[in-house]
This record gives structure tokens, sequence and C-alpha cells, in this order.
């Protein structure tokens, strides 16, 4: 049970005895940065329930102004990336090679295709004067200056959302590359999981984004 | 026989040469001295920050620099202090040299992260002093908004950066102890095995994950707020800047407990070793770490008191703040009863552990103070606040630093410091510590407000008697840094376990082999047990 | 080997939990125009965590998971809970005593 030090592979690192060991250690520390995501995005949902509990009016009206169908649609495109970057990760546990590239070509062209509506839907705030500064412009009661809030937060949360997406298909690319070199097998795809663990989180955030942002206050009052 | 034998044989510092061979390095205990250099390299930055500050105090009329200049004074000691000094201090050194040690493991479960880690403690590091080469910043360490976003004119943005930059070391450092914790243990070593210092570090490394990400998403809105006008903290927007002070100190109360937890965890060891008994009501210690770092997350609304939170709010906050005395003062308790017919030996280590005891419980004692309500409006913004915290920052945790640095001196470079330049270092540090701030509690309670260097000169007495101690305290921190670099050519041979303790630590040779242990140990006793004939067992081992 | 780690679903599985999220979607979109007053947040949230739970348990393997990686998952939303509700303890009660 006990093994001395022994000589270094990518399933067994030196400071581990086992490949188990080093797979229940991994997915823990992925797990546990996904929390520290977790509050990182909380501090941005913190603010934004503060505030639309301070402007229920105002948030109300600028929700309004987001385009619902579009982020439907790009819900969709998400949801339906989280389905492929899991099935490359099934396809990494049973070590089929030709699977796991394509699944992962695919996740990273659905979350290409997010990332271009959302670059749409960012230059249509750009042509509205919804982008907060010297050029925002909102007719209304309290919008012209208390929406600026709103999209402020459209903007910070959404951005750091785009972030994620961004290192995630960077993350893709770099899984790409190695699954070419054939650095993965049935017993050893660990980098698969953990990016689709961060890649399902990056999901579930915008799932939550969705509904505050787009939805919640939809109807007219 | 041991001396011989470890001219010879290969240790962590000899195994490889160079430049490269450190800064490349996988192994937690090089790690552990990288951050040991670079921690005592920002300890003097803000040290030397601290004694401007102290000079100035010096005379009542400010005559020593403009109040522009004070004011970035103190704002650049308390960054460089807390984010570059306090918060890796004892995690980041002795956590990561000790804690794989201490659990029988060969590294941390993730080296190139845990190298990564001081990577980017470094380059915010740069950032900071980029920031005060270029021109200071003046917000004070608190960054309270709207001044540090839409008013203040000196270098924020470079400051806020470096902090984010160094957040991520932090939590880096956060997850790699989780993990090691719960996957690295040898056999043997239960939960209710581990040495209390590794208990502590666990809750430490809870708080680094779960708060410090809160403070990197709020320096991004600063930032965001400072560079592009967006509003979120600005009233002129409708935004709210008390919103700015929950966020910032729901990361920055428990930060507290990040430097207090890992000086705590290395008292137990302390006093139970130079006690040669088991700490009293060992599982009441450890889960005492884990009930501080949770309560640690309840409280932070009692530094808004007087900041336009509601009244309802500052109940519950002042309310909830009482509950942290409870584990608090368990441990003192039990390091107190542990000492209770114990085989009391006064090395240089338990002189600091004493002061600890005695500083911590005024420091901790003086919080329930301050989270009073009623009295804290008395005192909010005053002396007796930054007393109160420097009892538990300098008092508390920088005393825990340095008893764990001597205590484990041995064990990390394999030679003795010389115990009598130690244990006078030891007391002028205690006795220039009381000089510096125990005048300062009686400052505040008089009604000297915290940040000012112009002051009515009736409290000229008790600020020069502060500068004098800070003058004798400097003298106490500079021993050491002198005596540890006499000691690495000149001090005694340690041999592997010279204090006859009983952690995993002491039964591998000092310093250690690359991998920790020649073979990985199976532990089959308690933690502290001094019941047998330890100093002959560990020559075995 | 454990358990865990080697547990491999069905195709299958990952579709119907795929549909199922790309119905709850429409569902949100489609009652957001529905005047429900407040409880249209309550709903759309409801559905949230609903989206949330299925790609948690099934696309990242929690519901497969140690009982350690299920308390950390719980562990981060406590914590998300503990900066929520404190933070709204503060604003919500502004107008209740005095300023």
């Amino acid at each position: 049970m006990v093994s001395e030090p022994h000589v270094e592979s990518l399933a067994l690192r030196e400071q581990f005895n086992s490949a188990e060991q080093q797979k229940d250690a991994s997915s823990l520390g992925m797990w546990v940065f996904l929390i520290t995501e977790v509050m990182f995005f909380g501090g941005a949902f913190a603010a934004y329930t503060v505030y639309r509990s301070i402007y229920p009016g105002v948030f109300g009206a600028a929700s309004r102004t987001l385009n619902t169908t579009i982020g439907a649609l790009n819900t969709a495109v998400l949801l339906c990336s989280s389905f492929t970057m899991v099935l490359a990760v099934r396809a990494g546990q049973l070590g089929r090679r030709k699977q796991i590239m394509a699944f992962l070509v695919l996740t990273l062209i659905l979350g290409m295709v997010f990332l271009g509506v959302k670059g749409y839907e960012w230059n249509e705030k750009y042509v509205e004067h919804h982008i907060p500064g010297p050029s925002f412009q909102m007719e209304g009661p309290g919008l012209q200056d208390h929406a600026q809030l709103f999209f402020s937060l459209y903007f910070a949360m959404t951005g750091l959302h785009a972030m994620h997406m961004l290192v995630g298909a960077g993350l893709l690319s770099w899984l790409l590359y190695q699954t070419w070199r054939g650095k993965f097998s049935a017993a050893y795809y660990t980098p698969i999981d953990m990016v689709g663990l961060y890649w399902h989180f990056v999901d579930i955030i915008w799932i939550f984004l969705f509904p505050l942002l787009y939805l919640i206050d939809r109807h007219g009052h | 026989m041991t001396t011989a034998v470890a001219e010879e044989r290969e240790t962590y510092l000899n195994a490889g040469h160079g430049v490269k061979s450190w800064l490349l390095t996988k192994d937690h205990k090089r790690i552990g001295l990288l951050y040991l250099f670079t921690i005592t390299f920002f300890f003097f930055i803000g040290g030397v920050f601290a004694t401007l500050i102290r000079l100035e105090l010096l005379s009542p009329h400010g005559n020593l620099v403009s109040s522009e200049t004070y004011n970035k004074l103190f704002t650049m000691h308390g960054v460089v202090m807390v984010f570059f000094f306090l918060i890796p201090s004892i995690p980041a050194t002795l956590g990561n040299f000790f804690l794989p040690l201490m659990i029988g493991a060969r590294d941390l479960a993730f080296p190139r992260i845990n190298l990564l880690s001081w990577y980017l403690l470094v380059i915010g590091g740069l950032f900071a002093i980029f920031a005060m080469v270029a021109g200071g910043v003046d917000t004070g360490w608190t960054f309270y908004t709207p001044y540090s976003t839409s008013y203040s004119n000196t270098w924020v943005i470079a400051t806020a950066l470096g902090i984010f930059v160094a957040g991520f070391s932090s939590i880096l450092t956060g997850l790699n102890f989780i993990v090691t914790v719960h996957r690295m243990r040898c056999p043997g070593m239960t939960w209710f095995r581990m040495p209390l210092f590794v208990w502590a570090h666990y809750a430490t490394a809870l708080i680094q994950v779960l708060g410090t990400p809160v403070l990197a998403v709020t320096l991004v809105l600063v930032l965001c707020e400072r560079m592009f006008h967006i509003g979120i903290f600005d009233p002129a927007l409708g935004g709210d800047p008390v919103l700015f002070q929950h966020l910032f100190w729901f990361y920055s109360h428990p930060a507290v407990y990040i430097m207090i937890l890992p000086a705590m965890g290395v008292i137990s060891e302390l006093v139970s070793t130079f006690s040669r008994k088991a700490i009293f009501g060992y599982g009441f210690v450890a889960f005492s770490s884990v009930a501080i770092a949770v309560l640690g997350f309840l409280v932070w609304g009692h530094h808004l008191f007087v900041s336009g939170q509601s009244l309802f709010a500052g109940m519950v906050f002042s309310f909830l703040s009482y509950f942290v005395a409870i584990p608090s003062a368990i441990k003192v308790f039990n390091w107190t009863a542990t000492l209770y017919k114990g085989s009391i030996s006064y090395a240089t280590p338990m002189l600091y552990a004493f002061g600890f005891i005695g500083l911590f419980t005024i420091g901790g004692l003086t919080g329930l103070f301050v989270a009073c309500l009623g009295i804290d409006v008395h005192v909010t913004d005053t002396y007796f606040v930054v007393a109160h915290f420097h009892y538990i920052m300098v008092g508390g945790a920088i005393m825990g630093y340095l008893g764990g640095l001597h205590y484990w001196w041995p064990k990390i470079t394999g030679r003795m410091y010389p115990e009598g330049w130690a244990k006078l270092s030891a007391l002028v540090i205690f006795l220039g510590f009381n000089l510096t701030f125990f005048p300062q509690f009686m400052l505040g309670y008089l009604g000297m407000p915290r940040r000012y260097h112009v002051y009515p000169d009736e409290f000229q007495v008790l600020h020069v008697l502060s500068t004098a101690g800070a003058s004798v305290l400097a003298v106490g921190y500079l021993m050491p840094l002198i005596y540890f670099m006499w000691s690495l050519k000149y001090g005694a041979i340690a041999g592997r376990n010279p204090w006859k303790a009983t952690g995993l630590e002491w039964q591998t040779d000092s310093p250690p082999p690359v991998h920790n242990f020649d073979e990985i140990p199976i532990v089959t006793r308690e933690a502290y047990d001094y019941s047998g004939t330890v100093g002959q067992e560990v020559q075995v081992g | 080997m454990t358990t865990e780690t080697e547990h491999v679903d069905s195709v299958k599985t990952y579709a119907v939990v795929w549909i199922a999220l790309l119905i709850l979607t429409a569902l949100t979109t489609g009652v957001a125009y529905i005047d429900l007053g407040p409880f249209s947040v309550v709903v759309a949230l409801t559905i949230a965590v609903c989206k949330m739970l299925l790609v948690a348990l099934f696309f990242m393997h929690v519901r497969h998971s140690t009982k350690l990686t299920k308390l950390v998952v719980l562990g981060g939303l406590l914590w998300l809970a503990i900066l929520l509700s404190l933070t709204m303890a503060d604003f919500a009660t502004r107008s209740w005593i005095g300023a």
C-alpha cells in the first residue's frame, strides 16, 4: 500500500501513492476552485440583488429593453455546448480519441456562437446608447441616472461570464491539442473531466444570469 | 552520530544548486523558504512606513511630512502589512513547509500550483511596489468608496491590481491545503490524530477559499468604477458606497482570522511541546478553529456600525460578533489548562507562546468592546480600534509567527539559533510591543482619531510613549534577523528532534530529505502523546 | 478502484437531461410573459435551480460523487446564501428604525 518514491507519469505524479489518489485530489481541487468561483460571482449577484431591491421599477424598465428571444436562444446554445462537453468527457472515460476530438470541436464551436451572439447584443446596447457613461440615454422618470446601474451590472456580469467563456475556449483548444497528441486514454483523462466541470459551471452561472437580467421583469406593469 | 551523517546526506537544501533550482522548484519546503524571503522583505518595507508614522506622531503639529504624505504612509503600511505580510505569513511559510511533513506526505497535492501561488504573490507585490515608487496611494488599506473610485488622485488602480493578484495566491494556497489535508494523509493519520497546527491551517484554508474571491470581485468593481465611472458605488448615479463596505468586510473581517488562526495552531504545538503534555481538550481546540472560521463570516457588519448601515443589521451583527468569543476563549482556557501540572520549560518558542496568550487575550477582550454597538459609536475610528487590531495582528499573529519560526528553525536549517539572544529578543519584543500599543488604547478612549497626524497637545505624552515603544520593538525585530543568519553558519547542529517533540516532522532528518521521509510513516498514536519515552523513540525513526 | 470515477452514464441519460434543460428554458421564457406579480421571480429562480441541479447532478456527475464533493457544493451554496442574506439584512431594513 505504501509505496516508495516512484517514476513520475501524467497519471501518477511523484507526490501521490496511487493514480486513484491523484484523481480524487484533482477532482476535489477542481470543486473547491468552483466554490471560489461561486463566491466571485456571488459578490456581483449581491450587488444586483441590493440595487434591484432599491430600484425595482428602474430595473424593470431597463430589463425590458433586452431581447428575450435572443437571450433564450443563446441559453439554448450554451446548454447544447454543455451536452457536447459531457459527451466529450464520456468519450474520455471510454478512451475514444476521435469522439473526444469531435465533441470538443462541437463544444468549442457552440461556445464561440454564444460569444458571437453576446457580442451582437452588446453592439445593440451601443447603438441604443445603453452603455453606461456620458453617452448613456434612456427616457423616463429616474432612468437617465439609475438605469445606468442596471446596465453597469449587466455589462459587469455578462462581461465576467464571457471572460470565463474565453478562458474555457482556451482550455478546450489546449485539450484538443493534447488529445491530438494522444495524451489521453481511459486510464488518464482527468484534464477533460476537469475542464468539463469548469465548462458546466460557467453554464450554471448563465442559467441564473438569464432569468435575472432578461426575464423576471418581463410582464408589464 | 547524526551530526557526521548530516554533512553528507542529501537534503532539500543541497539537492539542487543555482537560482533556477530554486525559482522552478516544486518542493513545498523550498517554496516555503521563497515565501519566507518574500514576506520578510515586505515586513521590513511595512516596518519602514510604520517607523515614519511613529516619528511623525512624536510631535502634535505634523511637521515631519505633509498631510498628503501621511495619508500615503498609513495606507501603504496597511496594504503591505496586511496583504503582503500577514495574510501569507504563517500559512505560506511554516504551513507550506510543515503541513505535508506533519501529515506524513511527500508534498502538497499540487506542487506546481504551489509554485504558481508564490509567483502570484511576487507579481502582486511588484504592482504594489510600483504604486509606492510611482507616488503612493492614500485611500487607507480599506479603499473605501467613493473616495477610492472618484476622488483620490493616487495610484489606486495599480495597488488594487496588486492586491487582486496576491489574492489569487492566497486562494491557491488555501485550495492546496484543503485538498492536501483531505487526500494526502499517511496511513494511520486520522483526522483526530492530526496536529492542531494542521487543523488550524485547514480552517484558515476554508476562509481563504470562501472569502478571498469576494474581495477579488469587489476590487474588479472598484476598478471598473474608477476607470469607467459606471456608478456601482457612486451615489450620484444611485450607487451605495456602503455596499462596498459590505463586500469588502465580507472578506476582510474573516481575513483577520486568516492571520490569527495559523498563529493559534503554532501556539498549540508550542504549549504542548514545552509542557510535555497532550493539549487539554484536543477535540475542542480542533473544532474551535473551524468554529472561528465559520463564525468569522457572520460578523462583518460590525465594521459598519456608524457607516449608515440599518440599526437592525447593526444589532444582528453586534449580537453575532459575541459568539466569536466562545471558540477563542476555549482555546485560551485549554492552553492554560495544558500548562497545569505540565513539565514546563522556558525555551524561546514558549516565551513567544506566553506572550501570545496574554496579548491575544487583551486583543480579544477589547474586540468585545468594539463589537458592542454602544461603545463602538464612541471608539470607532479612534486609536482604540488601532490598538485592538494591533494586539491581534502583531501581538497575536506575529508573536505566533516568530514563536513558530524559532521552534521549527532547527528543522528548517538543521541548526540551532542562539538561545540567549533569542530569549532577549522575545523579551524586547514583548516589552516594546506593549509600550507601543497600550498607550494607543488610552489615546483612543480619550478621543484621538486614527489616520490624523495633527492632534491636540494633551495627547503628546502618550504618543511619545508609543513611539518609544516602537523603537524598542524595531530593535526586537532586527535581532532575530541577525542571529538567524548567524546561526546558518555558526549555530549548533540540531539533530532530528531537539525539543523531544512528538510530531511527524521531528521524525525525519533536519533538514529533511527532498521527499520528506525515507519511508512514509505509519501513525499508530494520538497527537501529543508524551506518555511514552519519546526521546529515545525518535532516534530510531 | 473506486466505483465513483469509473461510472459511465449512457448517452440516452445525457440526452434526456439535455432535452429537459431546453424545455425548462422555453418554459421559463414563456412564463416570464405571464403576470404573476412578485411570484415571477420565485418561478424564474425555481426553474433556474432545477436547471442547475440537472447540470450539477448529471453533467457534473455529482450524483455519483463522494459525500465530500456534495458537502463542498452545499457549503459553497450556503456561503453564497450568507453573503446575500446578511447583506440584505442591512438594505432590506434601512427604513425600519430612524435613519
